[in-house]
């Protein structure tokens, strides 16, 4: 494989970082500009929101602080950092603190396996779609556990149906996502990155080479807006319905916590749609003839550029649709996710396999 | 205590709602589960309050409970002259101002038996409809959140935005007007007033169509109201609604054509009902609907008595004011069909003072939320917030 030289080396050389016996660079420093991409990633994906969903609304946004309200975010952490921290004497003290921190935790993780660019990822893991798949997963323990812990019929509303919801559409998303392994042939979140990268440039990623990788495509896509309590699934935080759902009774940081867990998992199930079908941090521009312009938006620095970008592009089509679209009901979310995306990524999957036989 | 598994043959229930149907099998002993709601709830519009009684997620019986922004209204008109009662009918409906002052002043008019200048009606008129299209605006973009879509409702305030620019540059005022006077006006239209209400129904035309396609004919929108909370006409009738409301449930009723006041007659417009072709008469679409085509029934009424209104020159709008009003002894009862439905005052004069004896109004909102109990049984929590939303309360007027 003609990456594998370059494979994982950034990676590779801060994790080597050793302090005598303690392995610094595999625990820390790999850690670091992990962390730092994905609170950039927030803290400007909740300012996207913002500014997007006012373009969309006919106003400005966020004006005032910084230029065109850049440091906006950054202004409201820091607001909510100093925020009083409520814990109601009702409440359960241990559910209602531990749910916050498992949901903040579950979306972090997945961080790991997310590859930004040939040359960096946190853990280049054989098992890494599986585990993306299942560390997102613990924010329905997180969920429940801040549901319950609450003690408010508005916030066990909220719970019990993010629970269901979340449980009902893992199952067509990770079938979805199963079609993509079967074409890769891999669940190295690397791998498929280099499956998918090649001189034609996005001619190569999966939704343009394969007939059926549309399919699941859109499949995982629906199913990552329900995963991520996205409208028009937003159901369990419906503010209209249950106030605030899950995190009614929260104040503070935690309910920061809540919020950048929220677009974590966002930019997660985007950096998972644009690696599986879209070829992660691979170029789409082609070589024409001499003019190699697929070689020269290759590398450590574009792939980042371009996997970012890849996440940024599904963030904004996350945003668009919420500021269009009215809310579901729970049982017509339950009849799509049963009824209609179930069966099809099942026909999905049977179409890849045999594709992938006779191709 | 049942045990697990063993349901009994009552345990499985099914509850019709339209074309949705909701099954709900119980296995295990379950209760009933009290959730207070509002009265600082998002979609309760206000401080009412609902006391759901609930299975799950689905209601077993809501009961409104109101009061909460009670200010004695009809007390206090039996302590202020005429004139002074026109301030606080602005407080009823806060966003249909214009409307009510309308309404209780034609009354006092019947009761005074005098006449009013052309040139007054016309004016009350446009103020009117523009006012009835802000208030339906407020409806449907609160409606439009209360589905979970944001944007509609803030298209709706932008539009709302340049009405109440036009009415604050005639009264002083945004919201509480205090424009119409019995037998008159506070003041004349200024005089660029006709071209800009124009530029205004000329901006607007437009926006009516894109609010109608992003939102009236969204699958989402449709597939959440349609068939949710149908309300029979001869039902609607007994409860006594009226408006949009009434007309929702495919009665063809509105006061401005059914009992006409003020210039109502010269002018042609439709009464609005909705289409079966798509909607169920009676559900919440419907109502929604009637409200959508109402805005273009206004713009219709407004843009003609643009045309009729005629111009006369160092007009007094105060010029037919009675100096002291102290209308004869007896008794009246007048009504205008306001955005929400029929608001009626009844007053009561003993001949001798300037303040009248009783004076009561008639409030649409709070009969037309009268049937809530009747409309909430059996709907899940997001149909009964969709039911709430269609009924389009103003909690001033509920509990004046």
């Amino acid at each position: 494989m003609s990456h594998a030289s370059s494979l994982n080396s950034w990676s590779d050389a801060l994790s080597g970082f050793n302090l005598g016996w303690f392995p610094l660079g595999l625990v820390i420093v790999a850690a670091i500009p992990l962390v730092f991409i994905a609170l950039y990633a927030l803290t400007y994906g909740v300012y996207g929101e913002r500014k997007i969903s006012a373009f969309m609304q006919d106003r400005l946004g966020p004006m005032e602080v910084g230029p065109w309200g850049l440091l906006q975010t950054l202004a409201d952490i820091l607001k909510l950092l100093q925020k009083e921290d409520i814990v109601p004497n009702a409440a359960d003290k241990f559910l209602f603190v531990i749910g916050p921190l498992v949901m903040f935790v579950g979306s972090f993780l997945a961080f790991v396996v997310l590859p930004f660019g040939p040359a960096f990822i946190g853990a280049d893991l054989n098992v890494g779609l599986f585990y993306a798949v299942g560390i997102v997963a613990l924010e329905v323990v997180g969920i429940l556990a801040s549901g319950w812990g609450s003690n408010n019929k508005w916030a066990l509303y909220g719970a019990v149906r993010s629970v269901a919801q979340i449980v009902s559409y893992e199952i067509p998303a990770s079938i979805a996502l199963l079609c993509g392994a079967m074409m890769a042939g891999t669940l190295s979140m690397q791998q498929f990155c280099v499956a998918q990268s090649g001189p034609l440039g996005l001619l190569h990623w999966y939704l343009f080479s394969n007939p059926i990788a549309w399919l699941p495509f859109i499949i995982y896509f629906i199913s990552s807006l329900a995963e991520t309590n996205r409208a028009p699934f937003d159901i369990p935080e419906a503010e209209s319905e249950l106030v605030a759902g899950f995190f009614t009774e929260y104040t503070g940081m935690k309910f920061a916590m809540f919020f950048l867990a929220e677009y974590g998992s966002m930019f997660m199930v985007s950096g998972i749609i644009s690696i599986v079908f879209l070829g992660g941090w691979a170029s789409p521009l082609p070589n024409i003839g001499s003019l190699a312009l697929n070689d020269m938006t290759s590398g450590p620095a574009w792939g980042a550029f371009w996997i970012i970008m890849k996440g940024f592009f599904f963030i904004f089509v996350q945003m668009w649709l919420r500021w269009t679209l009215p809310r579901l009901r729970v049982d017509q979310l339950m009849y799509l996710c049963w009824k209609v995306l179930t069966p099809f990524a099942f026909i999905a999957f049977v179409l890849t396999a045999v594709w992938e036989i006779y191709k | 205590m049942q045990e697990l598994g063993k349901a009994d043959l009552n345990s499985t229930r099914i509850i019709p709602q339209g074309d949705n149907r909701v099954v709900i099998e119980k296995d295990l002993d379950t209760e009933y589960m009290v959730l207070s709601m509002g009265p600082q709830h998002p979609s309760t519009h206000g401080v009412l309050r609902l006391e759901c009684i609930t299975d799950g997620e689905v209601v077993v019986e809501a009961e409104p409970y109101l009061g909460y922004l009670h200010r004695c209204f009809e007390k206090y008109c039996e302590k202020v002259d005429y004139p002074g009662i026109v301030p606080y009918t602005d407080r009823m409906d806060y966003l249909a101002g214009i409307n009510n002052e309308m309404a209780f002043c034609i009354t006092v008019e019947k009761l005074l038996d005098i006449e009013i200048p052309r040139r007054v009606e016309f004016i009350r008129v446009i103020t009117a409809e523009l006012n009835r299209i802000a208030s339906h605006l407020v409806a449907i973009g609160t409606y439009g959140i209360d589905l979970g879509a944001f944007t509609p409702f803030l298209f709706c305030f932008r539009d709302r935005e340049h009405i109440l620019n036009l009415l604050e540059w005639i009264s002083g005022a945004r919201m509480l007007y205090n424009y119409v006077w019995i037998g008159g006006l506070s003041y004349d239209v200024p005089a660029d007033f006709k071209k800009r209400v124009d530029e205004f129904v000329t901006y607007f035309k437009p926006k009516v169509v894109e609010l109608y396609q992003l939102l009236t004919t969204n699958e989402i929108f449709v597939k959440r109201t349609k068939g949710i909370g149908i309300m029979p006409a001869d039902v609607a009738i007994n409860y006594g609604w009226s408006g949009p409301m009434l007309r929702g449930s495919g009665v063809d009723w509105d006061l401005r054509r059914n009992d006409p006041y003020s210039v109502y007659p010269e002018l042609d417009f439709k009464v609005a009902l909705p289409d079966p072709k798509f909607c169920e008469i009676g559900d919440s679409l419907a109502r929604h609907l009637v409200r959508a085509i109402e805005i273009d029934e206004s713009l219709k009424i407004i843009e003609q008595c643009l045309d009729k209104m005629p111009e006369v020159d160092g007009f007094d709008p105060r010029a037919a004011i009675p100096k002291k009003i102290r209308p004869k002894a007896g008794e009246v009862y007048g009504r205008a069909e306001n955005p929400r439905g029929e608001l009626g005052f009844y007053i009561q004069s003993d001949g001798k003072s300037t303040k009248p004896l009783r004076c009561k109004a008639r409030s649409s909102c709070f009969v037309n939320l009268s049937a809530m109990k009747d409309l909430s049984k059996g709907q899940l929590i997001p149909d009964l917030v969709a039911i709430i939303g269609s009924i389009d309360i103003v909690l001033g007027e509920v509990d004046r």
